[in-house]
């Protein structure tokens, strides 16, 4: 398993992490899965955190905003492959919130941390199992450039 | 009508992303698939036959919960029923709530 995104989505969530900081910022990846796994991201979509009474620690996306997404989406040829959303101040490592509340098997969730007000790390974790019986497992992510080139991250 | 299947969900429901059923209401739409789909159902409602709490359930652009008759809530063989599992997190309120 393994996420591939261009720079450029890549630095665009990240980004969203510094402009909605000391809050989480979150968005939905979209692109395609393939045979073996791997997540291709082909766009980065910022959404709003409807969680206004704890921004700060915590997040959630609209399902009707993700109703929209998904319409444009399915009109693009895309798919919904993943989501992403930052840590103020704190590791980007998944937390208890994190999988008790993850349940789109099969995508991959991007955490960046935020420290201070600047993206550090940004890391991705697969979602694995039945909800019964449901994990993270770390993924690579690897940085796709204009010029086709790979830079694993 | 067309029932939009999530990514975590299409694995129970033959691997597809959307299916056509024919029903009356939102209920009858989502009954014929889990019957069709027998692994589905477990995903779909609670052992009490309840929807679980983290799905979503959207006829064209509104939630169910908000409309008139909540699940059993006509449709027309043109609307769209999306099944959405909820998009949640966070780091959580413990400074020490790391995985």
């Amino acid at each position: 398993m393994a996420l591939k995104i261009a720079e450029s989505d890549w630095q665009k969530l990240r980004h969203h992490g510094e402009e909605t900081y000391p809050h989480e910022c979150c968005g939905v990846l979209l692109g395609e899965i393939g045979e073996d796994d791997t997540r291709f991201v082909h766009a980065t979509i910022p959404c709003r955190n409807t969680r206004s009474d704890s921004p700060q620690n915590r997040y959630h996306i609209d399902p009707g905003e993700l109703v929209r997404i998904q319409r444009e989406a399915r009109g693009r040829g895309l798919d919904i492959v993943g989501f992403y959303h930052s840590h103020p101040d704190c590791a980007a490592r998944w937390s208890q919130t994190d999988l008790a509340d993850a349940h789109w098997t099969g995508c991959s969730y991007v955490i960046t941390s935020v420290e201070k007000g600047r993206a550090a790390q940004t890391s991705s974790f697969a979602l694995i199992g039945e909800e019964a019986s449901k994990r993270f497992e770390d993924e690579p992510i690897t940085l796709e450039n204009s010029l086709s080139q790979e830079i694993s991250v | 009508m067309k029932v939009l299947i999530p990514t975590p969900l299409r694995q129970y429901a033959g691997k597809k992303s959307s299916i056509d059923v024919a029903a009356g209401t939102v209920g009858e739409a989502l009954q014929l698939l889990a019957t069709e789909n027998p692994d589905l159902r477990r995903h779909l409602y609670t052992d009490d036959g309840d929807l679980q709490a983290y799905i979503n359930v959207y006829l064209n652009d509104d939630d169910i919960r908000y409309l008139e008759g909540k699940e059993n809530a006509t449709v027309k063989e043109s609307d769209t029923v999306s099944i959405v599992p909820s998009i949640a997190g966070g780091r959580g309120s413990s400074a020490f709530d790391f995985s």
